[in-house]
């Protein structure tokens, strides 16, 4: 079991996908908005990449490595589909304000990359304890950049139609320009200065 | 006529792929430290985006909506994409081999790229008609290609400048990024 931990912790933090390795930006900074899209994103990716990780690591001895990254693609894009068909019958809201962000989940780097350096090469436990970590690691990017932008863009914290507090001068004049595009990079780019700044994400 | 306009503007200005709709970003942080390479990969983009564009088009409007299995999109999209962008790989390579190095590794990388996959997305849920899906792709190739130019071209000046340690590198290409998308909003209220 100890190698499962340490699979899993390893996602967290030390190959932390948004911060540290720089993948899956395109979702991160588009739907980190409020910290329900952020949630949604998770839960997508976590069926994805779960899933991915698993039928990738079982049928690894049968794969030609030749055409390997078809293959990965397509399951891939077949368990993208069922999300996507999941989240519109049972989460309408989520399917519409993911919006496109949730069919292009196929080409996630982060997804393809598992598969490519981790899934295609080790067992089944081990895939599932990296899917797993990474997707923490993932859903704790984005539930930051989500908590920042929603509490300064909005001036009140709502998770799910449940209100825990407004500000008193952010709420009547909230800074619009945190829920607009440009904030997203703004804080994503302040995010990684003060990680670097602190010495939990090394310099290039 | 003045649709396709609207839509072209809209793709190239105010909905621009990487500021507005965050669609290909990978590249922008990625190839974007040089203008020559950057130009390149736009112009890579922008091809491919294109012929999926049409080719997606044909198989959404004659096999996929008379079969009534829009469902398989993302499936298809993407392997056409994938496929597509062998093709034209190999096509370049027997036809124009300066051409196939100046593109070099950014052709390959295409397929991963969500500008691409994205193009074919949106295509397909604003139901765009045949020419409208083309021009859209044109407009957010060129939009894209046109970022992606100022973008090196900041980060080669950026070279020489007195930048704070802990803000080299990714994080200070995040606040250019901000900075350019905030003079693109000033498009916004343009159509």
């Amino acid at each position: 079991m100890g190698k499962f931990g340490k699979e899993f912790a390893k996602g967290l933090i030390l190959s932390n996908p948004v911060f540290v390795l720089a993948l899956g930006l395109c979702p991160a900074l588009a739907i980190s908005t409020s910290i329900d899209n952020a949630l949604g994103m998770t839960l997508a990716v976590l069926i994805v990449l779960l899933g991915s990780n698993i039928i990738i690591a079982a049928i690894r001895g049968f794969v030609p490595s030749i055409t390997r990254i078809p293959i990965f693609i397509v399951v891939i894009a077949t368990l993208v589909t069922v999300v996507n068909l999941i989240f519109h019958a049972y989460l309408p809201d989520m399917y519409e304000s993911l919006g496109i962000f949730l069919p292009l989940v196929v080409v996630n780097c982060i997804i393809l990359g598992r598969a490519e350096a981790f899934a295609s090469k080790n067992p089944i436990l081990h895939s599932i304890a990296d899917a797993l970590g990474i997707t923490v690691g993932f859903m704790l990017a984005l539930l930051m950049i989500s908590f920042i932008r929603q509490i300064l863009g909005t001036g009140s914290l709502s998770v799910f139609g449940f209100d825990f507090f407004t500000l008193p001068v952010l709420g009547e004049h909230p800074i619009v320009i945190f829920v607009l595009p440009y904030g997203a990079f703004l804080i994503i780019g302040l995010l990684m200065a003060l990680f670097k700044r602190t010495g939990v994400m090394k310099g290039e | 006529m003045n649709e396709l306009i609207a839509i072209f503007l809209g793709m190239v200005l105010i909905n621009n792929f990487i500021l507005v709709r965050f669609l290909g970003l990978c590249p922008f942080f990625g190839v974007s430290k040089k203008l020559g390479p950057a130009i390149s990969m736009g112009v890579a983009v922008t091809f491919v985006m294109t012929i999926a564009s049409v080719a997606t088009w044909l198989i959404r409007n004659y096999i996929l909506i008379p079969f009534d299995i829009e469902y398989m999109n993302i499936v298809i999209f993407i392997l056409v994409i994938a496929t597509l962008v062998q093709i034209i790989e190999l096509f370049i390579k027997k036809t124009n081999i300066g051409l196939y190095f100046a593109f070099g590794i950014y052709l390959p990388l295409i397929t991963t790229n969500c500008a691409v996959l994205g193009i074919t997305l949106i295509n397909a849920t604003q139901n765009y008609s045949f020419g409208g899906s083309v021009v859209a792709a044109l407009g957010g190739g060129l939009g894209f290609t046109l970022v992606l130019a100022m973008m090196s071209g900041i980060r080669e000046k950026l070279e020489l400048a007195n930048t704070p340690k802990s803000m080299r590198g990714l994080p200070i290409a995040f606040l250019i990024a901000a900075l350019l998308g905030l003079a693109f909003s000033g498009f916004g209220g343009m159509i």
